[in-house]
């Protein structure tokens, strides 16, 4: 299913409208422990949400072809409509992917922006492109939060409770993401302690529901986390990874991709596979990134998938 | 220059061999110098060809035809690992003794591939 916008009779108001869309983070408010999202232009003013927070995700900095010759000036520009947002978010929530080949210099580029940007506090977890060749080493040095030696982390804010997960790291050939035994262990402790009232927001950069695994879409044992979480009354598992948004609700739990500030990679099984999608000319890709797509997936048997948009 | 020249010779000589399916083991003989050499394409997220089988000695080159990222992984740490392959980037390895390598992209493990040596 898809609610493209109407290209022709787009004016500028229309334009303006895509433009918050394009490589723009998602403005999530909690309200009574549900978290509901907004797209990130400032016309939203939050006063009955406890608290909102933004999500960003899949910077690709180092990234410098079609469709985007430019990803420092799209995450310039979505780090500015974050600064503009009327209430401040209590954090900002990188979903990784901050860069697009770990080096070292595209780790700066991403710091420095962060930095001028004067977020506050922010949170990263990486992707599988933030640990090329050094296991995360220089991800974790810069954007890690310390707490455990896997990476792995999380925090409390108004009540709610954050997970940070890592499943870019020691995947196995021909697998998708994984947590890992250690890293489920922790998990399962530290979530054991909380009241099944309390609302729980998990973020990781693959998805950690199957997607679409034949693009890698998934991660291997994310099944036993989301037992563990299966008891709380409201969940919230935010990824990123696939550069476009997708939602499904099962039982209490929500599960959502975000958008890439980059660029917009293919829907899942659109073409011999992922990766940027070249054919959006850069003229074209605010315009195209205003496109609400919102499409059912089907895993197995017939699941409940919320079929709204976010705008 | 003349070692080259030879080296280079020896080369053509043991690739002709080995297309006109004549002097197999004179050509294996020589390829541990020389080596011949075969190229794995990557793109749309795959190996190609998937499987490869190949004289000991032969050089293999990976050459990335996404516009992503990729790194070449043995399973088992049996060759070194590529750095992370840009677009348009190579990587080449030499394989000097029997077996079979299964390799994967590091970064999207669904990508496998197997290099069979004889």
């Amino acid at each position: 299913m898809q609610d493209i916008h109407d290209e022709a009779a787009g004016g500028r108001r229309q334009f303006l409208k895509c433009m918050a869309w394009a490589g723009a983070g998602t403005l999530w408010l909690m309200k009574s422990g549900v978290l509901h999202a907004q797209p990130l232009d400032g016309s939203h003013v939050g006063k009955d949400a406890a608290f909102s927070f933004v999500q960003i995700s899949d910077s690709h900095i180092g990234f410098h072809k079609a469709p985007n010759p430019d990803v420092v000036g799209t995450l310039r520009r979505s780090l500015a409509m974050i600064a503009a947002e009327p209430t401040r978010p209590a954090f900002v929530l990188h979903t990784g992917d901050l860069t697009h080949l770990s080096k070292p210099e595209e780790f700066d580029t991403l710091a420095g922006l962060i930095q001028e940007a004067r977020l506050g506090r922010t949170f990263f977890v990486p992707g599988e492109h933030d640990v090329i060749g050094d296991n995360g080493a220089e991800f974790f040095r810069r954007f890690g939060e310390r707490q455990q030696a896997g990476g792995w982390y999380s925090f409390d804010q108004n009540g709610v409770h954050f997970v940070g997960l890592i499943n870019v790291l020691n995947l196995h050939a021909g697998g998708l993401g994984s947590l890992g035994t250690e890293q489920l262990a922790w998990l399962k402790k530290d979530l054991a302690g909380l009241s099944a009232e309390t609302p729980v927001v998990v973020f990781a950069h693959m998805p950690l529901w199957p997607l679409y695994p034949q693009w890698g879409w998934g991660t291997d044992d994310s099944a036993e986390a989301l037992g563990y979480l299966r008891r709380f009354g409201s969940v919230t598992v935010l990824n990123g990874h696939i550069h476009q948004i997708q939602q499904k609700v099962e039982g209490n739990m929500t599960f959502y991709t975000a958008r890439s500030t980059a660029y917009p990679q293919p829907a899942p099984g659109d073409g011999p596979g992922p990766g940027p999608l070249q054919s959006v000319s850069a003229q074209a890709l605010h315009r195209y990134l205003g496109i609400r797509d919102v499409r059912h997936v089907r895993i197995g048997r017939a699941l409940a998938i919320t079929d709204e948009v976010l705008a | 220059m003349n070692r080259i020249a030879v080296l280079r010779a020896i080369g053509l000589l043991s690739a002709a061999m080995a297309l006109c399916g004549t002097g197999a083991a004179m050509a294996a003989d020589v390829a541990s110098s020389s080596g011949a050499a075969y190229q794995v394409a990557i793109q749309n997220f795959a190996f190609a060809p998937k499987t490869l089988t190949v004289p000991v000695g032969t050089r293999i080159t990976w050459t990335n035809r996404d516009e992503e990222p990729h790194v070449v992984v043995s399973a088992g740490a049996l060759f070194t690992s590529s750095k992370a392959l840009d677009s348009g980037d190579t990587y080449t390895v030499t394989f000097s003794k029997p077996g079979t390598y299964a390799y994967y992209c590091s970064i999207h493990p669904m990508m496998v591939g197997t290099i069979i040596v004889q």
